[in-house]
């Protein structure tokens, strides 16, 4: 079912980019971490982002809503230019959720005002509009039950649904992953996992940075591998898994599909 | 870790666990002959500091006399100089017809301050309220000119009404300077980060007393003639300035401590700054900072006492003055012993509640 779902949406939007991403290059100081990257990614597009670590995959992904300024090259967002305005950056965060590795959850706010807070601050939403809104979320996230604790109070998995639902509340057109699952004992991981191949399943545009290679087989359109700052190989993900390109690819798959 | 101090260690028998008081000084206070000559001399001491404060203080003492002949014979401390000088230790200068005033002002100030402290009142608005209605109360009180009060100018304020009005305006008008220092301190603006920094160092390497002469002598200077800023306002904004600049730093110490995370997720779901440092960034820094900014706010309360030098009367310049009194003079160590009680009592009061908010911090949820 959700497969269907998804190659309808994939295919009905096509002609669209919902980001488009022309060959940005990044430093630190004299150290360069994007290399020339290109990636349209369109509407409605699921794609996950693998590669070694230190390639440059949070960077990337970071450029796309702003949260580091790439040096080199043009990022649009639904046809916003990323052009150094706040004007870009407040239109391109309002399209874009994002979810971290760590969460990043704040602390001192119960999960309802983590949640209400965007929504009331951003989108000057009532604040009863904004809680039935979370509390929407809450339930697709499936810890309705949790809504008047605090962050700290849950167990990892429970926290990072609670991120994703936090991201979801601005009514985002566009999620961000990064690593989301990578901070979770294993026991956690499949929930977390669970709500975004649910979350696939409604049409959202996806970017995911993770080596879930099983996410990536069933929801992705396309799999991108980086190494050293460049992409080095696109593709399917049964094309490249089963049969990368190159010797690093190979190499990188080999690895982490073995466990 | 945690388990090791839950399970016993293998092998090794568990200490019995009543702790009688024969264990408790065994254990804690003669374990080691070390222990034993640094508690006696410790215990010897203690004792005979008591027992002279006693005696000093109670058993040989005076409570009342209306002559200080009274207190020659006595061999211990003379209160009756509190009872004798009090209306000048607490009033300064003030007439002395209208002391009624600035005790029911400090009485008001007084009902404010625990309603603001306590987190069941805090709501922004009502409290903004509240302290609206409470300085214009203590305004007219002190000031007079209305309904029939005599108009008393602020050279003539004093004592502990004065400290307290000191103290106040320099925690009310620091802080939120202390805080806009420290945000800009951080900021990615180079202009905006060497005026702070450089305002922050400049006037932290000053003593506080060169502040003061700035604020009495040279900006008057420096203000348009004609116009008159006062000197009590003016003296209260200088020491003001001395806390915020020091205040910044340990804001700025919580504003470090806050993971970059919580700035990443505020940008990402488009929170603006002013919004991102309001609601997710000072919030979590204050906390942090929660003991040191304490520790400035009580410091700040002792500092008010430095404005005798520049001659205003607070509760410490007001005692120096009425111990003058030659019949009386004899007595200052008690004179000084009362105001330092006044000073303790609000000092550890603060802490005592600090604490307490510490502890209530920690039991919620961070
Ligand atoms: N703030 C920074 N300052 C300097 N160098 C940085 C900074 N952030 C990242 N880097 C460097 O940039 C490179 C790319 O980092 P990035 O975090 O994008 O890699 P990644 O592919 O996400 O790796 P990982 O799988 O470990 O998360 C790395 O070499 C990293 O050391
Ligand atoms: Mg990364």
């Amino acid at each position: 079912m959700l497969q269907q779902n998804v190659s309808t949406t994939a295919e009905g939007s096509r002609a669209k980019n919902a980001i488009e991403i022309g060959s940005i290059s990044k430093w630190y100081g004299t150290i360069q971490v994007l290399d020339d990257v290109s990636l349209d990614i369109a509407t409605g597009e699921r794609v996950v982002i693998c590669g070694p670590s230190g390639s440059g995959k949070s960077t990337l992904i970071r450029c796309i809503n702003g949260l580091e300024q790439h040096q080199e090259g043009r990022i649009a967002v639904n046809d916003t230019e990323l052009d150094g305005s706040n004007r870009a950056l407040e239109t391109i965060r309002g399209d874009v959720g994002m979810v971290f590795q760590s969460f990043n959850l704040f602390p001192h706010l119960t999960v309802l005002d983590n949640l209400t807070l965007a929504p009331m601050l951003v989108r000057k939403l009532p604040k009863r509009d904004a809680e039935e809104i979370a509390m929407q979320y809450l339930r697709r996230v499936h810890i309705p039950e949790q809504a008047h604790k605090y962050p700290l109070q849950l167990s990892g998995g429970q926290q990072q649904r609670v991120a994703i639902a936090r991201a979801l509340c601005t009514q985002p057109k566009i999620m961000l992953f990064d690593e989301p699952t990578s901070a979770l004992d294993p026991e956690m991981i499949k929930e977390v996992l669970d709500v975004m191949l649910e979350l696939a399943g409604t049409g959202m545009t996806m970017v995911v940075v993770t080596h879930e290679m099983g996410f990536a087989r069933t929801v992705a359109d396309r799999v991108v591998f980086m190494a050293d700052g460049r992409i080095v190989e696109t593709g399917r993900p049964d094309e490249i898994f089963g049969n990368p390109q190159t010797e690093r690819a190979r190499t990188f798959f080999r690895q982490v599909l073995k466990h | 870790m945690a388990d090791a101090q839950i399970l016993p260690a293998p092998g090794r028998r568990q200490p019995r666990v009543s702790r009688t008081a024969a264990w408790w000084l065994k254990d804690r206070i003669f374990s080691s002959p070390f222990h034993v000559a640094l508690s006696i001399v410790v215990l010897v001491g203690a004792a005979f500091i008591g027992q002279f404060l006693l005696r000093w203080g109670l058993l040989d003492a005076v409570f009342v006399a209306s002559d200080p002949a009274a207190c020659q014979a006595a061999k211990g401390a003379c209160w009756a100089v509190v009872y004798e000088k009090h209306r000048t230790i607490l009033f300064g200068l003030y007439p002395h017809s209208e002391h009624w005033r600035p005790t029911l002002a400090v009485c008001l100030y007084l009902v404010s301050l625990t309603i603001t402290l306590m987190p069941r009142f805090w709501n922004l608005r009502g409290l903004a309220l509240l302290w609206a209605c409470t300085v214009t109360a203590i305004g007219v009180l002190m000031y007079g000119g209305l309904f029939g009060l005599p108009e008393v100018a602020t050279s003539e304020w004093g004592g502990l009404a004065l400290t307290m009005i000191m103290f106040t305006g320099t925690v009310v008008m620091g802080f939120p300077v202390a805080v806009l220092l420290a945000l800009g301190r951080r900021s990615t603006l180079t202009l905006v980060r060497s005026v702070c920094v450089t305002i922050i160092e400049t006037l932290r390497g000053v003593p506080l007393i060169t502040i003061l002469f700035v604020a009495v002598n040279v900006l008057p200077l420096f203000l348009p003639a004609g116009s008159s800023v006062d000197k009590l306002l003016r003296v209260t904004i200088g020491i003001a300035i001395f806390f915020a600049c020091y205040q910044a730093e340990t804001i700025r110490g919580g504003l470090q401590a806050v993971p970059r995370g919580q700035y990443e997720a505020a940008q990402a779901l488009g929170l603006g700054y002013w919004q991102m440092t309001r609601v997710i960034i000072l919030p979590q820094a204050l906390k942090i900072a929660f003991p040191a900014i304490v520790n400035h706010i009580i410091a700040a309360l002792k500092n008010t006492s430095f404005v005798m030098i520049i001659g205003l009367f607070d509760i410490l310049n007001a005692t120096t003055s009425v111990m003058q009194d030659p019949v009386w003079r004899k007595y200052y160590v008690e004179a000084y012993v009362f105001v330092g009680l006044v000073y303790f009592v609000f000092g550890f009061a603060l802490s005592l509640y600090a604490r307490a908010m510490e502890a209530q911090m920690k039991k919620g949820h961070h």
